[in-house]
């Protein structure tokens, strides 16, 4: 008795042992994007209405938290802020306080200026991210097939750089659509051309993030592969049907909803193609006899397990993406749900990967079924993203082909 | 569970449906794509409304009726074990579980032994509950349960999302429909014809409909559209639009509608009218009444035209034409009866055109109106005419469109555009063309010139005049027509090109005189050759307009309506409450992850210190869980100093 006693209050005077603590870098990148955040919305506010403050504020705070566990994206952050400096600085210089000065103007600066031509104007920076993408994806094989470290460290550089230009032409392009003429300034989000890009940048950040995380180098070819289809359609379409030349928002996507249905929509895009590139790395290796010795892929059990990180990861934001489509559907067409073709095939994908996961979670289902299922799952979204443009008419017949 | 899933893949399948087949379409189209036999299949599957089709509806309500089902058989135990700590579990069962391990003799007290146990439990922020044992204490710790409340979340949350739907649905209507309280109006007569069956009363407890309502004028009902009908749906106010704006971007592209609204409450005249402006993504809520700007239309705008005389004598003659947007306008030409069915104004009409360096880009045409032209058999041909001349290929042309059958392709007519930009020269030269006495001067005329022989013999000038004749009446397949039956074959094509010559010469004498005594100096030169030749273009075309008259827009006072779509909907927040709970609740599924583990510590069997058995599970069988538990054996090992025996079957979930 005496003897539980006394085990009771030793131990509830017990001190917790010191969670890793805060380094200063932490601290840092904390103020920095605070004080940016905060700067910019002093120096804006009184042209944005409540939402926009409000999307700002969350988008920083986030950035914040999301830098603050994960080191890498405060490098990121920094160098896209860098080049969208260097872009808005060169405008500055080109047409001063001028808020826009018509497509003739901006074309003529963009082929003068150097900086712009060759680096940040958005048309140049999305060369640069559609070469490093295409690059990254060469360097990760032959990192590969040599398995040579370095080499894959390039790669992720090689990735990481292509992002940060694929951001920054983004911003620069946000500019751009306000110097062409006031009336069209818009995120860039609103089209097909825009959002390719919005993809490719998210699952490479998503990508990086498990490389980080799990060192799974191996499959970085694989999901480049993915992101070098993307720009490979982005190249197609800027140079055959010239779909960059930014054109005016339609009346329906007028709309802050805009600014945060399309990226959670990415974030769900992103996560399933890679999890669909990881499936058919798994796919290969179980061909070639599963696990063994001197391994090029990681263990089937870590990518089966990386599969279904991805796709939970996706399906969390998809969800959330499909309820705030609704939300916007309900102010901009009068329902929540229409059964309009795009909706639909939301429905579909979300449904297709709730049974995924049913499957895996409450039946235990592993390997090669679930990653042909993942990989069937990534047709089916391919097709709720383009193919319902190309092929269906509806509501949401924004960016036809 | 697998009827979840295949249920899960069903609804997903179905709804394919409904994507591919575009829904809701007016039947006629259907009827044309499908053809009769299959247009009636679908019908019977209700494939033109995919998602009000028994069926469907059917799927998905076993759909919620096995989530409901799988929430009631598994929250309430999740629930409980949400809270409990699993504290009876015996020794034996720890050692039956895969992964525990055993210090079977540490050199330590076994309350030293329970406070280390312990503190690793503290500190991996596990809840636990101590209890003493024979010989000892055992630790059962839990961390993660909410986990299983995001179980409860998402599948409550998909129950109550489609609850919600099911209140805004149409089964109501349906219900109304089944015992033959409604009947779907499926021709399109004016409101006030539209009989009581078919009205649906302010009661009805959630729906979604359209009204164009035009400038100045307002209503009080909607139109709610059922497969290839409408109902009526009364509303408890009456909605104005005082006034309707479009604002364009600099490239013709609509940038905004807005519609200024005035909203009033017959029942309570004493209320305030509400005055508010709404736009797309700005609608507006009228207690309990949500209002958008969906569409745009004409509401009846005022066209004033000139109605040239095709046919007959009075041929190129116009008079003043007056009506309005959707008026119906009989008039009869000779003894034939007609009606003008005025359907649409367009203000703008930007389309693509390639300019001369090949470059596509959006010009505006101006000005068009669209109208139906009935006969007394009631067939009807489709016409588009545009206001303005528009420049095309360096000249200034009339443009009217026709198609014969609705929905087919555009034939067009391009009348050349005189030298002031008017009509007239070329509806004068055509009514010239309809006078035998001109046609004859200008035969003649010619002759004497070409063969003096000839123009004494009336034949030929007759003959001449009678092939003019038939031109102005059937273009060049009349005279072709009329040759056949006159020369032998292998003549044809010879006699062909002579008389279209002599026609040429014939037409531009004509045209010669034409312009003199219109008072024009300079005659001739491209100018005139090309008029002439696009003029000669038109005649011939004429031949195909089907129109005894040509309608020259000539003036209009434009009225807008603006598209209103109103709805009710009970259902919203019920929806927006559940998508709340889904989004919770499949991150808690996700990112929580739940955890057991246990310790039993107890005197060790020769009492001289204390043994360790220790077991942690978690019903997440992922990567992490593993690492968890090998992170939490280390701690264990550190805290108590020494390595465990590993047990057999240890391995499965303490590697990777
Ligand atoms: C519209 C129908 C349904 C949808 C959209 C749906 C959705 C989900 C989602 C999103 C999860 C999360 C996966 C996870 O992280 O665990 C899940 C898990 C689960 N669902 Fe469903 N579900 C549906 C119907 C059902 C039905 C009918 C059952 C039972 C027969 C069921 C049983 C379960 C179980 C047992 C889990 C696993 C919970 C866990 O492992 O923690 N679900 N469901």
């Amino acid at each position: 008795m005496s003897a539980n006693a006394n085990v009771l209050n030793r131990a509830s005077d017990l001190p917790a042992l010191p969670k890793a603590g805060a380094g200063v870098l932490d601290v840092l990148w904390l103020l920095l994007i605070l004080a940016a955040g905060a700067g910019t919305l002093l120096t804006f506010s009184n042209t944005m209405d409540v939402y926009e403050v409000s999307i700002f504020t969350g988008s920083v705070l986030s950035l914040a938290a999301v830098g603050w566990y994960w080191r890498g994206v405060r490098g990121l952050g920094v160098a896209v802020a860098a080049l969208t400096a260097l872009a808005l600085w060169r405008y500055g210089v080109h047409f001063g306080e001028q808020l826009s000065v018509g497509r003739e103007a901006l074309a003529a600066a963009q082929n003068k200026d150097f900086f712009l031509k060759y680096l940040v104007s958005s048309q140049s920076a999305i060369m640069w991210m559609s070469a490093l993408y295409v690059g990254a994806a060469f360097t990760y094989f032959l990192a590969l097939f040599t398995r040579t470290e370095y080499i894959g460290k390039i790669a992720s550089v090689l990735v990481w750089s292509a992002t940060a230009f694929g951001l920054s032409g983004m911003f620069a392009r946000w500019r751009e659509s306000y110097l062409i003429n006031v009336d069209y300034g818009h995120i860039p989000v609103s089209n097909l051309y825009e959002v390719f890009i919005l993809f490719s940048v998210i699952t490479a950040l998503i990508y990086l993030f498990y490389e980080g995380r799990f060192k799974t180098r191996a499959l970085g070819g694989f999901v480049m592969l993915v992101i070098s289809a993307a720009v490979a359609f982005l190249l197609w379409y800027t140079f055959d049907r010239g779909a960059n030349v930014i054109q005016p928002l339609v009346p329906a996507l007028d709309s802050y909803w805009m600014k945060i249905h399309v990226p959670a929509n990415f974030i769900g895009y992103g996560s399933f193609a890679m999890a669909a590139m990881i499936a058919v790395a798994y796919l290969i290796k179980l061909k070639m006899g599963g696990d063994g010795e001197r391994d090029l892929l990681p263990k089937l059990e870590v990518m089966d397990d990386l599969m279904y990180k991805a796709i939970a990861l996706g399906f969390g934001f998809f969800t959330v993406a499909t309820i705030l489509g609704a939300m916007w559907a309900a102010e901009a067409w009068g329902g929540y749900w229409s059964w309009d073709p795009k909706e639909t095939w939301a429905l579909i994908v979300w449904l297709n990967y709730a049974a995924w996961l049913h499957l895996r979670l409450t039946k235990g289902w592993r390997g090669a079924p679930m990653a042909w299922w993942s990989v069937i799952g990534l047709f089916v979204t391919t097709f709720a993203f383009l193919g319902v443009n190309m092929f269906l008419s509806g509501l949401h017949s924004y960016g036809t082909l | 569970m697998n009827l979840a899933i295949t249920l899960l893949v069903a609804v997903g399948l179905a709804s394919v449906v409904g994507t591919v087949l575009q829904q809701n379409q007016p039947y006629g189209d259907y009827l044309m794509k499908f053809g009769p036999f299959w247009f009636e299949v679908f019908r019977a599957l209700d494939l033109y409304d995919v998602y009000s089709a028994p069926w469907f509806l059917a799927i998905f309500t076993l759909l919620v009726v096995s989530t409901s089902a799988c929430v009631i058989r598994n929250a309430p135990s999740m629930l409980r074990e949400m809270f409990t700590y699993r504290s009876k579990v015996g020794e034996n069962e720890l050692r039956a579980m895969r992964g525990h391990v055993e210090w079977p003799h540490l050199p330590m007290s076994v309350e030293a032994a329970a406070i280390e146990s312990r503190r690793v439990l503290f500190e991996e922020g596990f809840k636990f509950k101590e209890s003493r044992v024979k010989e000892g204490y055992m630790f059962s710790a839990r961390k993660g349960s909410l986990q299983r409340l995001g179980y409860v979340f998402t599948h409550v949350a998909i129950v109550v999302i489609c609850i919600g739907g099911m209140m805004d649905s149409r089964l109501w209507l349906s219900y109304q429909e089944l015992i033959g309280k409604l009947k779907v109006e499926t021709r399109s007569v004016p409101l006030s014809q539209v009989p009581e069956q078919s009205r649906v009363t302010a009661s009805n407890p959630g729906f979604r409909g359209n009204v164009n309502v035009p400038e100045g004028s307002s209503s009080s009902v909607l139109f709610l559209n059922v497969r290839d009908g409408y109902v009526v749906q009364n509303l408890p106010f009456e909605v104005a639009v005082k006034d309707f704006r479009i604002e364009h971007y600099d490239n013709g592209m609509p940038k905004s509608y807005e519609s200024d609204l005035l909203i009033t409450d017959p029942k309570h005249p004493s209320n305030e009218p509400v005055k508010a402006t709404i736009a797309v993504n700005k609608p507006m809520i009228y207690n309990g009444y949500a209002i958008y700007q969906a569409s745009f239309g004409d509401g009846g705008s005022r066209m004033q035209f000139k109605s040239w005389q095709l046919q007959g004598g009075a041929a190129g003659v116009s008079q003043p034409v007056s009506g309005a947007i959707f008026q119906d306008i009989p008039f009869s030409v000779g003894d034939s009866r007609y009606t003008l069915e005025l359907n649409d104004f367009r203000l703008f009409n930007i389309n693509p055109v390639t300019d001369a360096e090949g470059k596509m880009h959006e010009k505006n045409f101006g000005p068009s109106v669209v109208f139906r032209l009935r006969d007394g058999a009631g067939q009807a041909r489709e016409y588009e005419n545009y206001m303005a001349p528009v420049e095309m290929e360096g000249r200034a042309v009339f443009i009217s469109g026709m198609r014969d059958q609705i929905g087919g392709v555009m034939r067009f007519l391009y009348i050349p555009a005189d030298r002031d930009a008017q009509i007239d020269a070329f509806m004068d030269f055509y009514r010239r063309l309809h006078d035998a006495g001109q046609i004859d001067r200008a035969v003649l005329s010619m002759l004497a010139e070409v063969n003096p022989e000839a123009a004494k013999l009336p034949a030929a000038s007759e003959a001449i005049r009678s092939m003019v004749e038939k031109f102005v009446q059937g273009g060049y397949d009349a005279i072709g027509a009329d040759l056949e039956t006159r020369i032998p074959k292998d003549q044809l094509e010879r006699a062909f090109e002579t008389s279209a010559r002599v026609l040429q010469t014939v037409l531009s004498r004509m045209y010669v005189t034409m312009m003199q005594e219109r008072g024009v100096q300079q005659i001739g030169g491209e100018k005139d050759e090309r008029f002439l030749a696009d003029s000669v273009a038109a005649i011939n075309a004429l031949a195909f307009y089907g129109s005894p008259i040509f309608l020259q827009l000539t003036g209009f006072e434009q009225i807008q309506a603006s598209g209103l779509q109103i709805t009710k909907s009970p259902g919203k927040d019920v929806v927006y409450l559940g998508s709340f709970l889904l989004m919770l609740g499949v991150f808690m599924l996700f990112y929580i992850h739940p955890r057991r583990a246990w310790v039993l510590v107890r005197e060790s069997v020769d009492a001289r210190g204390a043994r360790v058995l220790f077991a942690t599970t978690s019903h997440r069988k992922t990567l992490d869980m593993a690492r968890a538990s090998r992170e939490l054996h280390q701690k264990m090992v550190i805290r108590l100093g020494a390595e465990p025996i590993r047990m057999p079957g240890a391995r499965a979930e303490m590697d990777e």
